[in-house]
């Protein structure tokens, strides 16, 4: 898919408004898509409220319909004069793919609560690694932007499977003092992992005295080992399996430490070098057979729904 | 009337009511109970004696008027008895359904000396029901008072303040995290407890009050409780957030996959709808044994609800014994119905790994009860190589819960050591012009205290506002007045004409 930006205006001149009742837009209104590839889109949905609210490192929880699931984004960016909140998906599982397909501009999502979680801390580090990989890159940026309104030295590393998948280097390269790309496949910047830009930044920079990233929880893992040695304090930003999002489920616990954390309330952010990555990862398994089936059952309806544009909801969404 | 009813002339048996076949039910989700019909209503009124001094309503978290709606039942003036209800219980269906009668109204019954007490909950049950059926609501006239009022929480204990307060003129918003209204009762307890359509069909009377819902809105995070006074415009703020934050085992192996927490078992099934997955999309994890650890209303609902979703054997494991587990007495009583196995005064220490992130049993010790704790009840202690394991793929935990911390952590109120919001008896918080009540204050309770905390609060918020009672008498008793106004009326020179 190309990389088209569609984008709906505002009907009238009404700045942020500050109260949720004089707020006469429809709610949770998708205002502008943006496809950075077939698998990877972005999103911006109107509530000026929640981008008056939000700040570096919380997420939201979004209900695509009636019928759909929980599921926590990290809040990638906000506008305040626009009134959105910006968030960028990887479609990967029958939700997120669902959604690539529905939420095109001008639809409404069934609900998105927020900004959840504890505000990511912009520490005071002088100069600072931040560490985007994958769709990880996305909620980094507000993180890195904050560092440097704070006054630091902002080196960011990101990595992407390939060259095709990169997204908002330019974005990066306006807010932070170097940008070192990393692809798998070499395809562009440096071949390999993050890691592999970390070690050059950390070589570079010897005096990098603080550390964030955002990614997948192997890249995480890795991130926080590359920074263990030198003892750089590194927060990691975890992503377990939510439901309320409020702390009363429990179902996002995670351990920091010797502690148990829920991620929903207590985080989203903890130092990398305390976090159990091995048991996060196991429960992100839990219910890795249902969404196997969930998606195989989805996939199957697409097929036999098959629409020339490929936009047509699909069976399993409410009837409107 | 007929001739005075006394305790020898009376039906001496509490009439039953109808229920679904334990075999059949645990195959489905519909209601239990089925109700009493007009018929069993009727012989059911006609037990109560009109006691003069009413114990059964001083036993009542609400003081519900129980003999005059009985009185009304007998003479089939149904319409009637809703009335005297919903003066001061919003939610009469909901509540003769899960409050617990057996250490309230009926525990207190004067019936209940020498037979049954009367059957107070399910002749409640029997009146909500029918206004249900038919319609009926009671939306009296209401004057405006120009007052805007916040309502954090769409639990029972922010409903009762909410339908108080616009009785009272005032414009009233309620603001829910979730994507429905109804806290506890909603994703909390299931629907063959508590049928969603009664949940909505009561909720429902609050919006015909005026009350007007925000869902999707967590407030602290969205906006705080500061901002709903000085930015939002709000006259006063009720809290009613509820305890959220679930307590685990805290022994090995409480993070496998096979462990969750009876508030996430629920709220998946019910709010969320995973028993009808994958027509929806959120998913349950897979349960053929099942230990539910605790034996409160959570624990009960938990394992009725495994059960229904196919597991073969469900066990109840209960540190204390029987007598002190804080269930419904009837929930109890269903549940064995049902075939749960109960392991009274045993404790888990363990759970077991299958090798692959899973749960493969649980260990545990067997407990005896020793001394009377600081809650009175006997204190369970471990009883020497008692050690035995269970086999189980799911361990659900209902062992209670802690205050849920996001309003603590955005708001300046203070909170007490256990991170409940702290009140005084009017249930005014630190701050000026807020309010709060139910679990958020108490801890973990019932419905209908927290509704019950939820009117306290209305009532003491009206006052701050200077809005006059219509329905308290004119002085009370003993207070102090000045110029004909309550001097406990707080801040009475903020009273407002309607604009
Ligand atoms: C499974 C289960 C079964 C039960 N069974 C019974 C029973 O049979 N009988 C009985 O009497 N009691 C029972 N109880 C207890 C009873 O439900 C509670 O005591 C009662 O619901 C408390 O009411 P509340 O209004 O204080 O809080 P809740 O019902 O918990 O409601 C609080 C609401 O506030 C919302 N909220 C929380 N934080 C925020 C925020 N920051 N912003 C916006 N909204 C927020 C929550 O989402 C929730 O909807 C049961 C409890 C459970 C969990
Ligand atoms: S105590 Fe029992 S018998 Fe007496 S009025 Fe109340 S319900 Fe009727
Ligand atoms: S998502 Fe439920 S407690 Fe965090």
């Amino acid at each position: 898919m190309d990389k088209i930006r569609t984008r709906r205006r505002p009907p009238a001149a009404d700045g942020a408004p500050t109260e949720m009742d004089s707020d006469q837009r429809s709610k949770f209104e998708i205002v502008a898509r943006e496809d950075f590839s077939d698998a990877t889109y972005l999103l911006e949905i109107y509530h000026p409220l929640m981008a008056k609210a939000a700040r570096p490192g919380q997420f939201v929880i979004v209900m695509a319909h009636e019928h759909g699931e929980r599921i926590p984004l990290t809040i990638a960016d906000y506008d305040r004069d626009e009134g959105t909140i910006t968030l960028v998906i990887q479609a990967v599982g029958k939700s997120t793919r669902e959604m690539q397909q529905i939420c095109t501009v001008g639809h409404c999502l069934h609900g998105m609560v927020g900004p959840m979680g504890m505000p990511s801390e912009i520490g005071q580090g002088q100069k600072v690694l931040c560490v985007g990989g994958g769709l990880g890159v996305a909620p980094i940026y507000p993180q890195a932007r904050g560092f440097k309104e704070n006054g630091a030295s902002v080196i960011a590393v990101l990595g992407f499977r390939t060259s095709s998948l990169i997204f908002w280097k330019e974005k990066f390269e306006s807010c932070c003092d170097e940008v070192i790309v990393c692809t798998d496949d070499g395809s562009a910047g440096l071949e390999g992992r993050v890691t592999e830009g970390m070690r050059l930044a950390l070589e570079k920079h010897p005096d990098i005295d603080e550390c964030v990233a955002i990614g997948p929880p192997v890249m995480m893992q890795g991130a926080a080992e590359m920074t263990r040695p030198q003892g750089i304090k590194t927060m990691v930003s975890l992503n377990p399996v939510m439901i309320d999002g409020t702390g009363m489920c429990g179902g996002c616990r995670v351990k920091v430490g010797d502690q148990v954390k829920f991620a929903c309330v207590d985080g989203p952010d903890f130092d990398g070098h305390q976090v159990d990555f091995g048991d996060l990862m196991a429960r992100l398994s839990r219910f890795s057979d249902e969404e196997k089936a969930a998606m195989q059952r989805w996939s199957e309806h697409c097929r036999m729904a098959q629409q020339p544009d490929g936009l047509e909801t699909p069976p399993t969404a409410p009837e409107k | 009337m007929a001739k005075k009813r006394t305790i020898r002339t009376i039906p001496q048996e509490r009439t039953p009511v109808a229920e679904q076949d334990p075999g059949e039910r645990i195959r489905n989700f519909d209601e239990v109970s089925h109700g009493y019909g007009k018929e069993e209503a009727l012989v059911e009124a006609d037990r109560c004696l009109m006691c003069p001094e009413q114990p059964c309503v001083a036993g009542c978290p609400v003081g519900v008027n129980i003999p005059a709606f009985i009185q009304k039942v007998t003479e089939k003036d149904l319409r009637g008895a809703y009335d005297v209800i919903t003066t001061t219980n919003l939610l009469p269906a909901v509540c003769g359904r899960v409050c617990p009668q057996e250490t309230q109204c009926e525990g207190v019954c004067t019936v209940g000396d020498t037979l049954e007490p009367v059957a107070i909950g399910r002749l409640e049950r029997f009146v909500g029901d029918m206004a249900i059926a038919a319609g009926w609501a009671n939306v009296p006239y209401i004057e405006p008072s120009g007052f805007r009022i916040g309502i954090v929480g769409a639990g029972p204990a922010g409903m009762a303040c909410a339908a108080d307060m616009a009785k009272a003129g005032c414009e009233v918003t309620v603001y829910e995290a979730f994507h429905q209204s109804g806290g506890v009762l909603r994703y909390g307890i299931p629907d063959f407890r508590l049928p969603n359509e009664v949940i909505d069909a009561e909720m429902g009377n609050l919006e015909k009050l005026g009350v007007h819902f925000e869902c999707n809105t967590l407030v602290g995070r969205l906006f705080t409780i500061e901002q709903m006074i000085d930015e939002l415009g709000f006259h006063a703020v009720f809290i009613g957030t509820g305890a959220g934050y679930p307590n685990m085992l805290g022994v090995p192996g409480d993070s496998l996959n096979g462990v969750l927490s009876a508030n996430e078992l629920l709220t998946r099934c019910n709010l969320m709808h995973a028993r009808e997955f994958p027509n929806y999309d959120t998913p349950m994890p897979p349960a053929r044994h099942v230990a539910v650890v605790g034996a409160g209303n959570t624990a009960m609902d938990a394992m009725r609800v495994c059960l229904r979703l196919g597991a073969e054997e469900v066990s109840c494991i209960y540190r204390r014994s029987r007598a002190e587990a804080p269930a419904r007495a009837e929930e109890v009583h269903h549940a064995e119905q049902e075939g749960i196995r109960f392991k009274w005064l045993t404790n888990p220490v363990a759970v077991l790994d299958d090798g692959e992130g899973g749960v493969s049993g649980i260990r545990c010790v067997r407990m005896e009860l020793g001394e009377p704790d600081d809650s009175g009840r006997r204190r369970p202690v471990p009883v020497a190589g008692s050690e035995h394991d269970i086999e189980v793929d799911l361990v659900v935990v209902a062992i209670g819960t802690n205050a849920n911390p996001i309003i603590g952590q955005t708001s300046k109120l203070a909170l007490n050591k256990w991170g409940y919001i702290e009140t005084d008896e009017d249930l005014v918080t630190s701050m000026p012009g807020i309010f709060a009540g139910g679990d958020i204050v108490t801890g973990a309770a019932t419905v209908i205290e927290a509704m019950g905390a939820g009117r306290k609060a209305a009532r003491n918020m009206r006052r701050y506002l200077g809005i006059r009672d219509a329905d308290a008498p004119y002085r009370a008793s003993g207070a102090d007045t000045l110029f004909g106004i309550d001097l406990r009326e707080r801040n009475f020179v903020r009273i407002q004409t309607s604009t």
